[in-house]
């Protein structure tokens, strides 16, 4: 084990990958010499001479160019700088990249990882503080990763690079300082593998990214009220590890789910139905969300602090089902 | 020279403006007192100003994240700027834009961008609007080297010429796009080059000399007007200060700044040529400045009295109530 933040982590993930196979590349706005708008790629471009590449600003060419390559053989990490901008190449994604092999009966595989930074928390307004996995998880063929701590963010890049499928892999801006134990030397996180990031019996709380961390400490705070809350990290939301969801639901037989996204088909709503369907019989109070309100996200600070979930809105939820 | 002094004291107002708000933005920055990131518009002054003189009320423009200088060219007020940019209930948007947001759609601001390379077509939108309500007015798209490499610019930039909608883009080629040189992602000299491909005129010019700018500016301002269609024009500046205030600009020299600064101050360059054609003398530019930095801080004050907005203020203008 090695102390890392979660920057690190990731670069390390990726710096494994890339020295383990040269058909894996880098790419992206100012990701070289600059190493990334937040420092992550810091360093790489010395390391793999020719393999880390600054792009012109032309988030269509840097997807689409990585589903071309993807196609003929390549591994390629293309970064778009925030997910807010994601929208630019959008139809490379979801009409390119993720339809290739099923449209032509499975002739392609494009393992390509669109490298990207989402969330709020840092006034930054309405265009670069959102977080939009619903968008990803509602395309099928594509794979949705949210790390939140820094050994998930080493393993599920690393995983996230080796899938041979289109991964989006989602960092969050709160969480590039959070230090952790990291494994060193090769290391993987399977997609799809949830992880119980505490242990409890009265309640399931599932969360994903930033919002794991508000979640441990309103668990934190829930236990000194004798209530004892499970807090589950999905990691990736597709593949989703609906057993686990359902392992805890079957102890605690409450649900509250908790993410920055905003509220209206959030992926919350999809882990609600899920249980719903799955688990009505393991539930014994109505599923709880805590999510952003529908609104975009607001510039003032006191207006994004009302606006994003906290721990006393999870405390809240939790204990209005006691 | 042609001017005359009431405006050329017009100029010089507006270009000191933006030099003395962006420092103060940048001291207000690095004092912690304001939320969020800035984008400075410091040594760009003498084109939104150049451009913006020939513009009124009622014609439009498009602007950028660097967008304090665009808005403060276009007429917009100093005061309730600030106050976005503090987050405060009296700000432009009500404190739910900030710096990258700040619109004034009462004087043809219609928006800073947090998206680079999202103006275009909404410039080119505005100009089809005028063109269809024959109404005679004119929209102007500010835009970066960095944003020149959006595929929005061949979009709009095709479709204005195609239907010769009364726009002008004008680009701010100032040598950088956040960290990267302009040279190591696009593989002609001059953006302006690309006009040709569009059918329209491509014209280069000195985005330090406010008065280059100015005529080239109407020259594609009138030739909008008159209906004959866009013009894309490559004003040539530098980026003084950092992509972002707080930015440790480790990708170039201290020295190579200060040279571009020395050189080619848009201010000093005016100053040199109202003085030496004897249309104003120093004290006059001096008593403008005196003037405009009370006025800044009379805006901070302000701004920092301010309100913060009313936690309901989180739900509104949403969608726009009832049906007309
Ligand atoms: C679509 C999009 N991609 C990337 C960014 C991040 N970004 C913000 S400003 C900037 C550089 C812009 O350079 P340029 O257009 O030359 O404008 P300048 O900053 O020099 O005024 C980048 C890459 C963004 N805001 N939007
Ligand atoms: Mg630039």
């Amino acid at each position: 084990m090695k102390k890392m933040t979660y920057a690190e982590a990731i670069r390390d993930g990726i710096r494994q990958e890339m020295k383990r196979d040269s058909a894996v590349y880098l790419c992206g706005e100012d990701v070289g010499k600059f190493g990334g708008c937040f420092g992550v790629t810091a360093g790489l471009v010395d390391e793999f001479p020719g393999r880390v590449l600054d792009t012109p600003i032309t988030e269509t060419a840097i997807i689409g160019s990585a589903v071309g390559a993807a196609a003929v053989g390549l591994r390629p990490v293309a970064e778009i700088m925030f997910v807010d901008f994601t929208g630019v190449c959008m139809d490379e994604l979801f009409n390119q990249a993720v339809k290739m092999r099923y449209m032509f009966g499975g002739k392609a595989k494009v393992p390509l990882v669109l490298k990207t930074i989402c969330g709020g928390g840092v006034a930054a307004a309405a265009q670069h503080s959102q977080c939009m996995e619903a968008w990803f998880t509602h395309i099928p063929g594509l794979k949705t990763v949210m790390p939140a701590t820094p050994a998930d963010a080493k393993g599920l890049m690393a995983a996230a690079i080796r899938d041979d499928n289109p991964v989006i892999y989602i960092e969050h801006k709160q969480l590039l300082g959070l230090g952790g134990d990291v494994p060193e030397g090769e290391y993987l996180v399977p997609l799809g593998k949830a992880d119980i990031k505490r242990p409890g019996t009265d309640v399931t709380i599932v969360a994903w990214s930033w919002m794991v961390h508000r979640a441990l400490a309103a668990a934190e705070a829930l236990a000194k009220d004798g209530i004892s809350a499970e807090v589950i990290d999905p990691r990736t939301l597709v593949p989703l590890d609906k057993d686990a969801i359902l392992a805890s639901l079957a102890k605690t037989h409450k649900l509250v789910i908790v993410h920055e996204a905003v509220r209206t088909s959030g992926f919350g709503g999809e882990i609600a139905a899920v249980a719903a369907e799955e688990g009505f019989d393991l539930l014994d109070a109505p599923i709880k969300r805590v999510t952003a309100p529908d609104t975009p996200v607001p510039f003032s600070p006191v207006l994004e602090k009302a606006f994003l979930p906290d721990e006393g809105k999870i405390i809240q939820a939790v204990k209005e089902l006691f | 020279m042609k001017h005359d002094a009431e405006f050329l004291r017009h100029l010089y107002r507006r270009m000191i403006s933006i030099r003395l708000f962006e420092e103060k933005i940048g001291e207000l920055f690095l004092g912690g007192e304001l939320p969020g990131f800035v984008h400075l518009y410091v040594g760009e002054e003498a084109i939104a100003v150049g451009v913006c003189a020939s513009l009124t009320d009622q014609d439009y423009i498009t602007s950028t994240h660097r967008g304090h200088g665009h808005c403060i060219a276009k007429g917009a007020k100093i005061g309730p700027m600030m106050a976005e940019i503090f987050g405060k209930q009296t700000g432009y948007c009500k404190g739910k834009g900030g710096s990258m947001h700040i619109a004034d759609f009462s004087v043809g601001m219609l928006g800073a961008n947090g998206v680079v390379g999202g103006g275009y077509n909404l410039a080119v939108g505005a100009a089809l609007a005028a063109k269809m309500r024959k109404s005679g007015q004119v929209a102007v798209c500010f835009f970066g080297d960095g944003a020149s490499n959006r595929g929005t610019f061949h979009e709009g930039i095709n479709m204005a010429a195609a239907w010769k909608l009364p726009v002008v883009f004008v680009n701010e080629n100032n040598q950088w796009a956040s960290t990267t040189p302009y040279r190591t992602t696009n593989n002609i000299e001059d953006i302006a080059d690309r006009a040709k491909g569009y059918g329209i005129p491509g014209v280069v010019v000195d985005g330090n000399d406010i008065f280059a700018v100015l005529e080239t500016a109407k020259a594609a301002i009138d030739r909008a007007r008159a209906g004959e269609g866009p013009t894309l024009i490559e004003a040539k500046t530098y980026r003084i200060k950092g992509h972002f205030v707080g930015d440790p600009e480790m990708y170039r020299t201290k020295a190579e700044v200060q040279k571009h600064f020395d050189e080619n101050d848009p201010l000093k360059n005016f100053a040199h040529k109202v003085i030496g054609a004897k249309l104003l003398k120093q004290a006059d530019l001096d008593a403008i400045a005196s003037e405009t930095a009370r006025e800044i801080e009379q805006a901070v004050g302000e701004a920092r009295q301010a309100p913060y907005p009313d936690e309901a203020e989180l739900f509104a203008d949403l969608y726009v109530e009832g049906v007309k």
